[in-house]
C-alpha cells in the first residue's frame, strides 16, 4: 500500500488539518514508511479471533440518572479564544 | 540548611517526620536548584515559586497540627500532562500553550491528600508522543548525564527531573513505554501499572485504551510509596478499576526465609527478547542482571512470545487510531490555540490545528484518521484489536510457568539528540520491548541494570501479571538491595 499527495490531501482535509504542498510532500515518504510497518501485521491470519479493547475485558460501570455536576461554564470558558454573555464565539456559520 | 539532593522518597519522608528539614526548606531547596539547572537542562515547562511554598507551608501546618499523611511534605514534580486547578497545562504543545487548567486530575488530588506538594511541571514530548523528548514546542530535555544526548520520552523531562536531583520523585504518564524507556536512559525506576489502577481523569487523552499514570524515582520502594498514593478507584473514570486501595510496599518487608529473598520466583525469558536486534552492550547488562537474581534465589525459564513481533505494527494503528479521534477536540473554538486569520469555521478549524500541532502530533493524526477511514476499519484498527488478543494470550501462556517476565526495556541506551528525529520508523521500533505491557494492560516497570557500550544506562524491564505489582515491586527492591546501579549520580 503507498499514499498518494492526493490521499493524503483527502486525510488531512477529514483531519482539519490545512497542509501546503510542501508538507504533503514532506509527510508522503514517512507516512508510508510507517505504513510499510503496520502492514507487516497483514501476515497474521486472525480469523476467529475475538478483538481485544480493553485488558482486563471489563463491564462499564452505570450510574443512576442524576445530576451530578455544577455549573462551571464562567471558569471554563477563561480559556476559551473568544466568548462573550457565556457564548463561545466563532465564525458566522448561518447566512 | 545542608540537604542531599538525592535523597529518596522514603528518606526525605522519614527526615520530615522526624522535623530534621520543613516542607518549605524543601521546596525551597529544590526549587533553587530547578531554577539554575532548568537554562541547562531545560526539565520544567512551568515553575511557580509562590504555588509550591504556599502548599508546603500548608504541609508543614498540618504536621504541626498532628497530621500524618503518608507523603506530607514530600515535593514531587508532575508531568505537565496532568492538569492541577490554576496551573498552566501545556502538553509540551503550542496547542495549550495558554491553557490554564480548570479542574485537578484525579491522581493530582489523590497524591495532595497523602501530602505530597506540586514542585511543577515537567517537560514532554507534544501530547506524548515521542521516545526522545526532541517533539516538546518547548524545546528538547538534555540527558542529566550527558548534555548530548536524549533523556528518552515521552516523560522525558519527568526523568531527567529526578536524575539530575531537582525532585525526589515525579509523575509520568506511558501509553507505550513512556515512563520506563526515560527510566531506563536516565538510570531510574519507572512503573507502568496495571491498566485501570491510576484514574485517567484530568490527564490529557492521548490513546484511552493505552494511556496509564505512574512513578519516576530513584528506587523500586519510592515507586511503591508513590504508587500508593497515586491509585485509586475513580468514578471519573470510566475504566477506573473498582477494586480496595492496596499496600504496595507491603511485599518489601516480608521476612526472608532461608537467606535467599527471592527463592520460589521464576523469572521468564522471551527469546524474542534476546535478539540481536538489541545492542550488545545492552543485552550484556540485562544478562548480568538476571545473574544476580539468579544468586537471590530465583529461577529463570526460556519462553516465547511469538506475536510480540506485531507488537510495534499494532500499537501504531492503534495509538495513532485513538490519538486522531481525542485530538479531534482542539477545534480553535472552546480551548487552545486559535489562527489569527481565517475565512470560515472550517477554515478555523484547519488552520488552528495546523498551527497548534507538531510535526510528528500531524503525522499520528493523519495515520489514525487513514486507518479509521471508511473501509480501512477491518484491515487495520480490527486487526490490530485481534492481534492485541493473541499478544495477551502468550503472556497468559508465559505465566503458567513464570511470575514475572524480565528482558531490555529498550534495544539501545541514551542516544544522540537529533539522531532519529527525523525517521519516525527508527524511533518507533525502539519501543519494541514496552508497547506490548500497553496493548495488554499489564504492569511493567524499568530499573538500572548496568552501562551499555557507550557508558548509557541500561534498564531492566520487568513485566508482571496483572494487577501483581507488589511482587514486581519487591523483586526490583531485593536487585536494588544487591546492587549500586540504582545509586549512580550524575555530576551536576
Amino acid at each position: 500500500m503507498s499514499l498518494s499527495t492526493q490521499d493524503i490531501e483527502r486525510i488531512a482535509h477529514l483531519a482539519r488539518l490545512a497542509v501546503t504542498p510542501a508538507e504533503v510532500a514532506a509527510v508522503q515518504g514517512k507516512l508510508n514508511g510507517v505504513f510499510k510497518l503496520i502492514d507487516e501485521m497483514q501476515a497474521v491470519n486472525t480469523e476467529g479471533v475475538t478483538p481485544m479493547s480493553h485488558g482486563l475485558d471489563m463491564v462499564m460501570r452505570l450510574r443512576g440518572d442524576t445530576v451530578t455536576e455544577t455549573n462551571h461554564r464562567d471558569k471554563y470558558q477563561r480559556n476559551a479564544p473568544a466568548a462573550a454573555d457565556g457564548y463561545y464565539l466563532v465564525p458566522k456559520v448561518i447566512e | 540548611m545542608a540537604w542531599d539532593t538525592f535523597a529518596t522518597v522514603a528518606e526525605t519522608r522519614r527526615a520530615l517526620e522526624q522535623k530534621q528539614v520543613s516542607a518549605v526548606e524543601l521546596a525551597t531547596h529544590y526549587l533553587d536548584r530547578a531554577e539554575a539547572l532548568n537554562p541547562t537542562l531545560n526539565t520544567f515547562i512551568t515553575i511557580d515559586r509562590e504555588k509550591t511554598l504556599a502548599e508546603a507551608r500548608l504541609a508543614d501546618q498540618q504536621r504541626a497540627a498532628g497530621s500524618a499523611a503518608p507523603l506530607l511534605g514530600v515535593p514531587i514534580a508532575h508531568k505537565d500532562i496532568y492538569l492541577i486547578d490554576g496551573w498552566r497545562t501545556t502538553c509540551g504543545s503550542r496547542m495549550l500553550e495558554n491553557f490554564v487548567a480548570p479542574y485537578t486530575a484525579t491522581v493530582i488530588e489523590y497524591m495532595r491528600a497523602a501530602g505530597v506538594v506540586t514542585l511543577g511541571k515537567l517537560n514532554m514530548d507534544e501530547f506524548a508522543m515521542g521516545s526522545s523528548n526532541e517533539n516538546s514546542y518547548f524545546g528538547s530535555v538534555k540527558n542529566p548525564w550527558d548534555f548530548s544526548r536524549v533523556p528518552g520520552g515521552s516523560s522525558g523531562g519527568s526523568a531527567a527531573a529526578v536524575a539530575a536531583g531537582l525532585a525526589p520523585g515525579s509523575t509520568g504518564t506511558d501509553t507505550g513505554g513512556s515512563i520506563r524507556q526515560p527510566a531506563m536512559f536516565c538510570n531510574l525506576t519507572g512503573l507502568k501499572p496495571t491498566y485501570g489502577i491510576c484514574s485517567r481523569y484530568g490527564i490529557v487523552a492521548f490513546a484511552s485504551s493505552l494511556d496509564q499514570a505512574g512513578p519516576f524515582a530513584q528506587t523500586a520502594e519510592d515507586c511503591a510509596l508513590l504508587l500508593n498514593a497515586m491509585a485509586g478507584f475513580d468514578p471519573h473514570d470510566a475504566t477506573s478499576l473498582d477494586r480496595p486501595r492496596e499496600d504496595y510496599t507491603r511485599a518489601l518487608s516480608a521476612p526472608v526465609t532461608g537467606g535467599k529473598p527471592l527463592a520460589g520466583v521464576r523469572i521468564g525469558l522471551p527469546r524474542e527478547f534476546f535478539d540481536d536486534g538489541v545492542a550488545p552492550g545492552v543485552t550484556r547488562a540485562v544478562l548480568a542482571a538476571i545473574e544476580v537474581y539468579r544468586s537471590l534465589g530465583a529461577t529463570t525459564v526460556d519462553i516465547s512470545l511469538p506475536n510480540v513481533k506485531y507488537a510495534v505494527p499494532a500499537y501504531y494503528v492503534v495509538a495513532p487510531a485513538e490519538a486522531s479521534s481525542n485530538l479531534s477536540r482542539f477545534d480553535g473554538a472552546r480551548y487552545g490555540h486559535r489562527a489569527e486569520q481565517y475565512d470560515d469555521l472550517l477554515d478555523m478549524y484547519k488552520k488552528s490545528r495546523a498551527e497548534g500541532f507538531g510535526a510528528e502530533v500531524k503525522r499520528r493524526i493523519l495515520i489514525g484518521t487513514y486507518v479509521l477511514s471508511h473501509g480501512y476499519y477491518d484491515a487495520y484498527y480490527l486487526q490490530a484489536g485481534k492481534l492485541r488478543r493473541l499478544i495477551a494470550e502468550d503472556f497468559k501462556r508465559a505465566y503458567e510457568v513464570c511470575d514475572v517476565v524480565m528482558g531490555p526495556t529498550a534495544p539501545e541506551g541514551a542516544y544522540p539528540l537529533g539522531s532519529a528525529s527525523d525517521d519516525p520508523v527508527k524511533m518507533y521500533l525502539g519501543d519494541i520491548f514496552t508497547v506490548s505491557a500497553n496493548l495488554t494492560g499489564q504492569p511493567a516497570l524499568s530499573h538500572p541494570c548496568g552501562l551499555d557500550e557507550h557508558g548509557q544506562a541500561v534498564g531492566l524491564q520487568i513485566i508482571g501479571n496483572y494487577l501483581d505489582e507488589a511482587r514486581m515491586l519487591n523483586v526490583a527492591h531485593q536487585f536494588q538491595q544487591a546492587t549500586a546501579w540504582h545509586r549512580r549520580h550524575p555530576a551536576l
